[in-house]
């Protein structure tokens, strides 16, 4: 094993460890919630594939889902009513092509045995079924009206997915109606431009990770002395541009990887440990622009890419805080992670024209590149231990 | 030097490649655990859900036969009347608003009428109320005190609201409403508790403790009350230990009474005693306001499962968000100030600060504006509070030191 693969090795045990010790801990209690009911509708050509989760307690309330009358509801009895809880459920939901009278989207062959998923206030049944609407729709009016005698802060949660295209509305006792649009091709781009802002007004404020690309790029313009020691400027501007776009580029193919991974849901890591790992990146970064072997490596696009992978995971929480609907999630994934991409340009911009002027300067040698790194590297440090120990060392 | 490139290339790929095999072994391994995702159980025995039948025990039972009865008899107005006031009453004790919706269900058929009874319309008002609709909540309190200015209930509700909206002058005229119309502690309770937040903290703390001291005979409720408005007024007279007291006290009537469980734990986490939080309120995650304290706890004491509390804690948040809520702005903002990651949440914290404070202007609302302000690095944002402090001439003694921090 060579060093590199070495100290990577040996970062990646500690986030393999810490992943584990994450999963282990216990799911906590329920939350108390008003009543809501979940409602997708995806749309397909003409068919309509809805998935609607029913609270347990919402059911029992309803239709008695507690046989045996002893406060808990198994899957035995929630298995056994499925039946009339579709009875119940589906004529309570309207789901039509077009404009108010339009044409009823019916059902489609069989209906989906029920399942259970769990959302933050405890178990929902789920139902599913598909509707076919004739010809594809170019809009869709729902009618809903669950639960409402019973309990009239009960609310559908709804989320109309249609191509890239993802709308989400809620209907209530005194909203039950809606219609969704979907012939408007808009949402696709709209949803596309505003991730794309989001994207770069996170990496505008993402320090720690503008530090990183930063340290990587400082030492892009000073190249080895061909069997000696010591760092000499680059004679010409292409190799300091071929060495910055190897580096950008692996970064970049490291977050974007690891983001959609987040992003998709294939995998979660605790927000402390991605932090503390991201604030580490950099303060690794800047550390190798110290050590004069290493300085001008050309191995440092490895570097980019192993300690990239760990900001992708930090990008993604901010995007989960922005809530995306599924059918959209491509497309903004796409803004989002294109408008990150522009950031990052825009540093590039700025600071390798400068370093390629000054890269002969002693001022560059010493001042930019060794205190420079020294100072992000106190900083990363500061970060590291807020972030792994929770505390606060500075406003 | 050719040779020596391709070296560095292939150890470089090498190094990328041992990165990225390890990034997809861990995503194989937390794969499956998304807390959405849909499963089939494969035991009948396996328990889904618990109900509040098992969870509340009789008090649920009890409303459970009452909607019974009242599904049968929709128009029997004291029976409406006692489903509601139940389900108030458990919504309180366990914060589950799902309650609140059984309450407004037994009342809805009567408010469709042209003139509805006014006991209607003072529940409707509560249940405005806690869903911080407050000028409807006044609305229809006006409505009542129009027909009946004797309604005792109507005035104590109009003075709980108009101080949470911060408008001292008007609820000082409602509790002087209540003089000679009820007992002389709860008119106290009502007068005490303005004069503490308007520059009289010590005095109306003696006040009423005096008033309680010598009150009548009271039912474990209202000791309660009485216990836990006092421990308020002394925590705001810059008393801990007393309000602490007062606290357990009304802990020992009513045991798991979430606001006072909070505030003890406020208290607790003001004084550095987050370890005595973290032993209260463990198995108490089903509330989010206790939920809060107690991942601000664990994070403070870097507890095993803070992270996992702090996480839930932000699904709950989200989950509420979805449906259109706004009634968790309050705790929403703390939660983003004390766990909050970056400069984002701390902005977001300040916006949510500011808007919960456009809606309701209690002592923790100001509180939550100064520490967001101060988080996000803009003094000016706490305006409002601070110029609301320095008007009302409240006492607290955090509002105090925070606003010294800010200046």
């Amino acid at each position: 094993m060579t060093r590199a693969e070495r100290t990577c090795a040996r970062a990646w045990g500690l986030f393999v460890l810490c992943c584990v010790a994450a999963c282990a801990c216990p799911r906590a209690a329920w939350a108390h919630k008003p009543s809501d009911a979940y409602l997708a509708l995806s749309v397909s050509g003409a068919v309509v594939s809805v998935r609607w989760d029913l609270a347990l307690r919402d059911l029992d309330d309803e239709l008695g889902l507690d046989r045996d009358e002893n406060g808990t509801i198994t899957w035995g009895e929630a298995r056994g009513a499925a039946a009339a809880v579709a009875a119940a459920a589906w004529p309570a939901l309207e789901v039509r092509a077009g404009d108010g009278e339009g044409v009823l989207c019916t059902q489609l062959g069989e209906a989906a045995p029920p399942a259970i998923v769990r959302h933050t206030d405890g178990a929902y049944l789920v139902l599913r079924r598909e509707l076919s609407c004739g010809a594809p729709p170019r809009a869709l009016a729902l009618r809903y009206g669950l639960f409402f005698a019973r309990d009239p802060q009960h609310r559908a949660v709804v989320r109309v997915d249609s191509g890239a295209a993802s709308r989400s509305l809620v209907l209530s006792a005194t909203q039950r109606e809606a219609r969704v649009d979907l012939a408007d091709p808009a949402p696709g781009r709209r949803a596309f431009l505003t991730m794309l802002r989001e994207g770069a007004s996170h990496i505008a404020q993402g320090y720690d990770h503008l530090l990183f690309l930063f340290a990587l790029l400082l030492p892009s313009v000073l190249a080895r002395r061909p069997g000696r020691p010591g760092l000499v400027p680059v004679a010409g501007l292409r190799p300091a541009l071929l060495d910055v776009l190897r580096v950008v580029t692996a970064f970049t193919a490291a977050h974007s990887l690891t983001l959609s991974l987040a992003a998709l849901d294939v995998v979660r890591l605790p927000a402390r440990l991605v932090e503390s790992a991201i604030a580490a990146s950099v303060v690794f970064a800047a550390v190798g622009n110290l050590r004069p072997a290493r300085r001008a490596s050309r191995r440092r696009w490895a570097a980019a890419f192993v300690l990239g992978l760990m900001h992708g995971f930090g990008f993604s929480a901010a995007l989960s805080d922005l809530e995306l609907g599924r059918g959209a999630l491509v497309v903004s994934l796409l803004g989002f992670n294109v408008g990150v991409e522009l950031g990052q340009l825009a540093l590039v911009i700025v600071t390798v024209p400068l370093a390629f002027a000054a890269r002969r300067t002693w001022f560059y040698r010493r001042v930019v590149l060794g205190l420079g790194s020294i100072g992000i590297a106190c900083v990363a440090l500061v970060w590291l231990a807020e972030r792994a120990l929770a505390v606060k060392l500075w406003p | 030097m050719k040779h020596l490139g391709v070296r560095r290339w292939r150890v470089g790929i090498r190094a990328s490649l041992l990165g990225l095999g390890l990034t997809l072994v861990v995503a194989a391994a937390t794969r499956g655990r998304s807390p959405d995702a849909v499963t089939t159980p494969t035991a009948d025995e396996e328990v889904l859900e618990r109900l509040p039948t098992f969870t509340e025990g009789k008090r649920a039972r009890e409303l459970r036969r009452l909607r019974a009865q009242l599904a049968a008899n929709p128009s029997d107005l004291d029976l409406a009347v006692r489903t509601a006031e139940l389900g108030i009453e458990l919504s309180r004790a366990s914060s589950d608003p799902r309650f609140q919706g059984y309450a407004e269900a037994a009342l809805a058929p009567f408010w469709r009428s042209p003139a509805p009874p006014p006991v209607t319309l003072t529940l409707r008002a509560t249940l405005r109320q806690s869903q911080h609709d407050f000028v409807g909540a006044l609305e229809d309190l006006d409505r009542v005190l129009a027909r009946s200015p004797d309604d005792v209930q109507a005035w104590l509700t109009r003075a709980v609201v108009l101080t949470v909206l911060a408008r001292y002058d008007e609820a000082l005229v409602a509790c002087a409403k209540l003089e000679r119309r009820t007992s002389p502690l709860v008119v106290a309770v009502c007068v005490e508790t303005l004069a503490s937040l308007t520059g009289q903290a010590v005095g109306a703390y003696t006040r009423l403790s005096t008033a309680a001291a010598q009150g009548a005979h009271l039912s474990p409720p209202e000791a309660a009350w009485v216990a836990s408005t006092l421990g308020e007024l002394a925590v705001r007279a810059g008393l801990p230990d007393a309000g602490r007291a007062h606290w357990r006290r009304a802990l020992e009537l009513e045991p798991s009474d979430p606001y006072v469980l909070a505030a003890l734990s406020d208290l607790d986490l003001d004084t550095g005693r987050a370890p005595d939080v973290v032993a209260r309120l463990a198995g108490r995650e089903d509330n989010d306001l206790l939920l809060l304290r107690l991942a601000i706890a664990e994070a403070e004491l870097r507890a095993p499962g803070a992270e996992a509390h702090a996480e839930l804690l932000g699904q709950r948040f989200r989950a509420s968000r979805q449906r259109g809520d706004v009634v968790h702005r309050r705790e929403e903002a703390r939660y983003l100030v004390a766990l909050g990651r970056d400069a984002g949440d701390r902005a977001r914290a300040l916006s949510l600060a500011l808007a919960n404070w456009e809606v309701q202007r209690e002592v923790p609302d100001a509180r939550v504006l100064l520490e967001a302000a101060h988080a996000a690095g803009q003094r000016g944002a706490a305006a409002p509070a601070l110029e609301w402090l320095a008007r009302s001439g409240c006492e607290d003694p955090t509002l105090r030191r925070l606003r010294r921090e800010l200046e």
